[in-house]
């Protein structure tokens, strides 16, 4: 992979192009693994940290709780009526296999308040006992999907406005522009308090207001390329060949835009994970009993004694940002490497 | 360049008028009335079903008139003029909470959160200069290498975290007490002590949350700086000043900085609203009794008359310092004011 020679460079695909500059980036590629591993942590919660375990022998019959309370969530199967409301842990079972943290982040056990890290809780426990590992395994998914949604709703909006400013340019570009001032302008994270605290908390919520409030920085990166690429060649021949504006804009700009647009996709999640964590460590936007790890840092704040609170979901944030703006900025480097270093 | 600027002052109306107006509809449309959560604190206490018909009849024409006397019954256009034309005296209207003139809150914490942010702005300017400059001169060294992974790492630590760290274990809890826990001064703050010891107290308080406001702003800048001036470094005019034969300290320092410092001037302005948003944080995890502490309670309390005074100053903060930031950048560029398509 190495030596690649003239005529392979030319006939590989930009993505193959950048995967190749972008390996090239041992810090990026690492911050590409714990994002990867981040992703499986988030969608194997529930088998890493869950007070069911994977099977269990009970009364002569063999049960997979985990995989089976899927199929009741959904409705397939219905709750085995020996087991419901099972407490696993004290079940006279014969045989049975727990996950590493056999805890649900929402179990609460009110006789170890404050437990220290120990063999039980290996990063202790909050104000009503409940366990900090798990919280913070199944925090990832709140962290991740906020982080995903939110962006996601940014992109749309971001696409939209910065095609119409790019490629139109002229007034149109003047109203957008007066947009993009207008929302250096509102105290943003004051904006997000406002509208999270005066609505009722729901992570639904949460993701739409990040997402709309955090459109701007992809809609300057994507009008710059719809105005870089719209006085190339093969947009002048579309226009002449008469294909409407909507289909230059989506079907033949954007896709050569898409790719620098990217990276602040990339950064936007970053960004949003920040902003989630401040809010719910305001105590705002996330209902009240869902565990996140803003939640848990702000039950260090008025309870200094329990440090662990303060370390662990720290590091789970600070590693995850961290984590996805070194892809970010390796794939800035990897699209374009003539800036590398430039910045 | 009179007219380049009357040009970029005009257009900071519609985005002023979008500012008010954006905050005005999150208040008007939130879930809530004002009348009734203003008399709610009472009417909560005791209970809905615990009051008399006779009495609940009272409480309802207290809040009708209420409302009729801070216009709520008026259709929501009328409702913004008359808010407008009250912005112009610097009339907010009164805290539902105390029925304190808002003017007069602003006015109290205003100070407290300029002086953490000038602290915080000067902080970051006077780190992150230095060390762009160090990173473009050895551009690609271990030393800049090291400088950028830094900056990285500055860049992702969450400052909720990073505050809450400070308070659990250097503030006075069961660890080291390094740094007081909170507030502006000790409480035993005299005017009286000599000018020393009150700037130590003073310095002692406010290290942790400006160093929390700032340290973002390290990691961000200097990369900026970095960036231009590695770009100036490339332009031809460095080659010719080499080429004549001057030393490198006077083609670095005299030519290059000089022109580098200029987009520097520009994140000034992008900076402020990220400053007033970061301390309602900073401010809330240090007890600090700043705009972000009040708008972060008015928030809680739904106090909408000092919420919506709290966007428009905030705002008009940030325009005027993009107005600052396109004058003086004009100022040192000349080609900015004539140069630029409208």
């Amino acid at each position: 992979m190495e030596q690649v020679n003239e005529n392979q460079a030319r006939g590989e695909t930009l993505s193959a192009r950048v995967w190749r500059e972008f390996k090239r980036n041992r810090v990026a590629v690492a911050g590409y693994y714990v994002v990867v591993f981040l992703v499986g942590v988030a969608l194997f919660a529930d088998f890493i940290a869950n007070e069911k375990p994977y099977y269990v022998h009970y009364q002569g019959k063999t049960y997979f709780p985990i995989v089976r309370g899927y199929f009741e969530k959904l409705g397939l199967l219905k709750v085995a009526p020996e087991l419901v409301n099972a407490d696993y842990q004290q079940l006279s079972h014969q045989g049975a296999l727990f996950p590493p943290i056999p805890y649900r982040p929402s179990m609460v056990n009110l006789d170890v308040p404050f437990a220290r890290p120990s063999r039980q809780h290996w990063l202790g426990t909050d104000r009503l006992g409940r366990d900090v590992m798990a919280g913070i395994i199944h925090g990832s998914r709140i962290s991740l999907s906020i982080g995903f949604v939110s962006v996601g709703i940014a992109l749309v909006i971001g696409v939209i406005l910065g095609a119409l400013a790019g490629y139109f340019g002229g007034w149109v570009d003047l109203v957008v522009s007066r947009l993009f001032e207008l929302m250096l302008a509102i105290p943003t994270f004051f904006l997000l308090i406002t509208i999270a605290a005066v609505f009722p908390p729901s992570i639904f919520l949460t993701m739409i207001i990040i997402g709309l409030t955090g459109w701007v920085g992809i809609a300057r990166f994507a009008r710059n390329e719809f105005l870089k690429l719209r006085s190339l060649d093969y947009v002048t021949a579309a226009q002449a060949l008469g294909v409407s504006n909507r289909k230059i804009m989506f079907r033949h700009i954007l896709p050569n835009a898409l790719a620098p647009v990217m990276v602040s996709v990339i950064l936007g999640v970053a960004g949003a994970i920040l902003l989630e964590s401040g809010l719910s460590f305001l105590g705002i936007g996330v209902p009240a009993d869902t565990v996140t790890w803003g939640s848990i840092l702000n039950e260090a704040r008025s309870n200094t004694f329990a440090w662990w609170l303060a370390v662990f979901p720290g590091i789970a944030i600070f590693v995850t940002v961290l984590a996805y703006y070194l892809v970010g900025e390796g794939l800035r480097d990897a699209l374009d490497p003539r800036l590398r270093g430039l910045r | 360049m009179g007219s380049y600027l009357v040009q970029r002052f005009l257009l900071l109306i519609p985005t002023f008028v979008g500012v008010t107006l954006i905050s005005f509809l999150i208040m008007r449309l939130a879930p809530g009335d004002p009348a009734e959560l203003r008399a709610g604190g009472g009417l909560r206490g005791a209970g809905e079903g615990g009051l008399a018909t006779e009495k609940r009849g009272v409480v309802d024409t207290a809040i009708a008139q209420w409302r009729a006397q801070y216009g709520l019954d008026k259709p929501l256009p009328v409702q913004y003029a008359v808010w407008m034309k009250n912005l112009f005296t610097l009339n907010f209207g009164e805290s539902y909470k105390d029925n304190q003139p808002v003017v007069d809150k602003i006015r109290e914490r205003l100070p407290v959160t300029i002086k953490l942010n000038l602290l915080s702005i000067f902080l970051v300017y006077l780190v992150a200069i230095p060390l762009g400059i160090y990173s473009a001169t050895h551009s690609y060294s271990i030393g800049d290498q090291l400088t950028t992974l830094f900056a990285f790492v500055l860049f992702a630590l969450p400052v909720v975290w990073l505050g809450t760290m400070a308070i659990v274990f250097l503030c006075g809890g069961d660890f080291w007490f390094i740094f007081p826990p909170g507030g502006l001064s000790s409480i035993d703050y005299s005017p009286d002590w000599p000018l020393w010891q009150r700037l130590k107290d003073q310095a002692w308080h406010l290290f942790l949350p400006v160093l929390m406001l700032s340290y973002a702003g390290f990691a961000g800048l200097s990369r900026y700086m970095r960036s231009g001036m590695l770009e100036q470094l490339r332009q031809d005019f460095v080659q010719t000043a080499r080429s004549k034969g001057l030393p490198e300290g006077i083609v670095i320092y005299k030519h290059v900085l000089r022109n580098s410092l200029i987009p520097m001037v520009t994140i000034l302005a992008g900076l402020l609203p990220g400053l007033i948003g970061g301390s309602v944080i900073v401010e809330t995890i240090f007890s600090i009794p700043g705009l972000g502490q009040l708008g972060y309670e008015a928030v809680l309390a739904r106090d909408f008359p000092v919420v919506m005074a709290l966007f428009t100053v905030s705002a008009l903060l940030t325009l005027l310092g993009i107005l600052l930031s396109d004058l003086l950048l004009a100022m040192v560029d000349p080609r900015i004011a004539f140069g630029r398509r409208g």
